[in-house]
C-alpha cells in the first residue's frame, strides 16, 4: 500500500480550522480570567484562621488536583442536567475548565504568597497602612510578580487541555478536526495541521504573556528580575 | 432502562482501574527511557542534538495529548498502520511522558552544583564516567520528589486513552454509563477511583520535597 497524503484536500477546510482555533482561545482566555479570580480567593481562604474555610479549600484543590479534567467535565455537564438546568457547551466548558485551573493557580498563588518575608508585611503595619492596603501592595501585588511566570505556563497548559472539551460537543479546534477527518477520511493530515495550530497558539499565547508583563511589572523589566 | 448498579458493574470498573494502572505503569516505562536519552541529549555537547531534542520537547509540549493519540489511532490507520488501541494509547502516552520527564530531569542534572562536574573533570574521569559516577547519583535525590509528583499527571493523562476506546477506568465507566443512564453517580465513582490512586502519590510527592527541603544543605554547596 502506497503512502498518500494530501494536505491541500484538508487545507481547503481552513475557514472551520480557523472558527475552532478562535473557539479555543475564547475557551481559554474566558477559564483564565475567572480561574485567576477563583484560584486567587481559594489561596487567600486556605490562609485564613477560620479552619472550615480553610479546609473546604483545601479539599476542592485536592480534590481537583487528583481527579483527571475529562471527568470533572463529564460530572459538570451532567450535574447540571440532572439538577434540570441547560446550558451550553460552550459554558459548561468554561464552568469546568475555570473549576480545574482554579484549583492549580490556588496551589501556585499560595506558594506565592509564602514567599513574602514576614517583615515587610510588619514594615507595613508599622507605616500604619490599613490590612486591605497590606493585602494589596504587599502581598497580592507582589505574590503575583513572583509567580507570573509559573501562572503563564498553567494558563497555556490550561489552553491545551480545553482540547478535551471536544468530548461535549464544544466545536473548538479538536472538535472541528474530529468532524474534518471524519469528512475527509483524511486523519493523518487533519491531526497534524491541527497540532500544528496548537503549538502556534501556545507560542502565540506565550508571546502575549511575555508582553503583559512587561507592561504589568515595570520592575521586572527595569531589572531583569522579579523583585 | 438496565436496572441498578450491581457487583458486576462494580467488577468491570475494578478490571478497568486495574489496565489505567497497567498503562500508567507503560507510560511511566515508556516515557522514562525515552525521556532519559530526551534529557542527556538536551545538554549534549553536541550542538545538532541539543536542538533537535529541544524542538521534540517544544512540539509535544505545544500539543495537547488528546491530538497526539488522536494522531497515532486515527492518523497511522489512515496512512495504512493499523494499531490496537493498546499500543495507540502506550506510543503516544510515552512520546507525551517522554518530552515532559525529559525536562524535569534535565533540570535535575543541572541542578547538581557545576563544581562537582569540575572535580570529577580534574580527576581525570571520562564524560560518562562523570555522568555515571558523580552526577546522576545526586540527580536521582534531586529528581525523586518532582518524579512522584509527575506521576499523578500520568495516571490522570490515561483517562484520554479512553476516546480511541481503549477500556481503560474512564472507558468501562462509559460503558456501565450506557447500560444504567446514571451517568452522575457512575462519574462520581470513578472521579473517587482516580482520587483514590492519585492523592496518595501526591502526598509521597509533598513528604518527599519537605524532607529533601531539611536534608538539602548537606548536598548545596557552602
Amino acid at each position: 500500500m502506497s503512502l498518500q497524503l494530501d494536505f491541500p484536500a484538508v487545507l481547503e477546510r481552513w475557514p472551520s480550522f480557523l472558527a475552532g482555533a478562535a473557539l479555543t482561545l475564547e475557551l481559554a482566555f474566558f477559564a483564565t480570567v475567572l480561574g485567576a479570580l477563583l484560584g486567587t480567593v481559594a489561596a487567600v481562604g486556605r490562609g485564613t484562621h477560620n479552619a472550615l474555610i480553610a479546609g473546604a479549600c483545601k479539599v476542592y484543590v485536592e480534590t481537583i488536583r487528583n481527579t483527571p479534567l475529562l471527568v470533572q467535565i463529564f460530572l459538570v455537564y451532567f450535574g447540571l442536567a440532572s439538577l434540570g438546568l441547560k446550558y451550553s457547551a460552550f459554558t459548561v466548558a468554561v464552568a469546568a475548565l475555570t473549576i480545574n485551573v482554579g484549583a492549580y493557580t490556588a496551589e501556585i498563588m499560595r506558594a506565592g504568597f509564602e514567599a513574602i518575608p514576614r517583615g515587610q508585611i510588619e514594615a507595613a503595619e508599622g507605616l500604619a497602612l490599613s490590612r486591605l492596603q497590606i493585602y494589596w501592595h504587599i502581598i497580592l501585588l507582589p505574590a503575583i510578580e513572583k509567580v507570573y511566570p509559573a501562572l503563564t505556563s498553567q494558563f497555556v497548559l490550561l489552553m491545551l487541555a480545553s482540547s478535551v472539551c471536544s468530548q461535549i460537543s464544544a466545536e473548538e479546534l479538536t472538535a472541528v478536526a474530529n468532524y474534518i477527518q471524519s469528512d475527509t477520511y483524511r486523519a493523518f493530515e487533519t491531526y497534524i495541521i491541527v497540532a500544528v495550530l496548537y503549538v502556534i497558539l501556545s507560542l502565540v499565547m506565550r508571546a502575549g504573556f511575555w508582553g503583559l508583563g512587561l507592561l504589568l511589572f515595570p520592575r521586572r523589566r527595569r531589572l531583569g528580575t522579579p523583585l | 432502562m438496565g436496572g441498578h448498579l450491581n457487583i458486576n458493574h462494580l467488577m468491570f470498573l475494578g478490571q478497568g482501574a486495574l489496565w489505567t494502572i497497567g498503562l500508567s505503569l507503560i507510560a511511566l516505562i515508556g516515557g522514562g527511557i525515552v525521556g532519559f536519552a530526551i534529557a542527556l541529549a538536551r545538554i549534549s555537547p553536541l550542538k545538532t542534538v541539543r536542538i533537535a531534542s529541544g524542538v521534540y520537547v517544544q512540539l509535544i509540549q505545544g500539543t495537547p495529548l488528546l491530538v497526539i493519540l488522536f494522531l497515532g489511532y486515527f492518523g497511522l490507520a489512515a496512512i495504512g498502520l493499523k494499531v490496537s488501541p493498546l499500543v495507540a494509547a502506550g506510543a503516544s502516552l510515552t512520546l507525551y511522558v517522554a518530552a515532559y520527564l525529559g525536562e524535569i530531569w534535565r533540570g535535575c542534572i543541572q541542578s547538581v552544583p557545576k563544581p562537582q562536574w569540575e572535580a570529577g573533570e580534574g580527576l581525570a574521569l571520562s564524560r560518562t564516567q562523570r555522568m555515571m559516577k558523580v552526577i546522576l547519583p545526586q540527580a536521582i535525590r534531586i529528581a525523586t520528589p518532582p518524579t512522584v509528583g509527575f506521576m499523578v499527571q500520568i495516571i490522570k493523562n490515561t483517562s484520554l486513552a479512553s476516546v480511541v476506546g481503549f477500556v481503560e477506568l474512564m472507558r468501562s465507566g462509559q460503558i456501565v454509563n450506557n447500560s444504567l443512564f446514571e451517568p452522575f453517580a457512575i462519574y462520581a465513582i470513578i472521579a473517587v477511583t482516580y482520587f483514590a490512586m492519585c492523592y496518595p502519590l501526591s502526598l509521597f510527592s509533598q513528604r518527599l520535597e519537605r524532607r529533601m527541603g531539611r536534608g538539602g544543605s548537606n548536598l548545596a554547596p557552602a
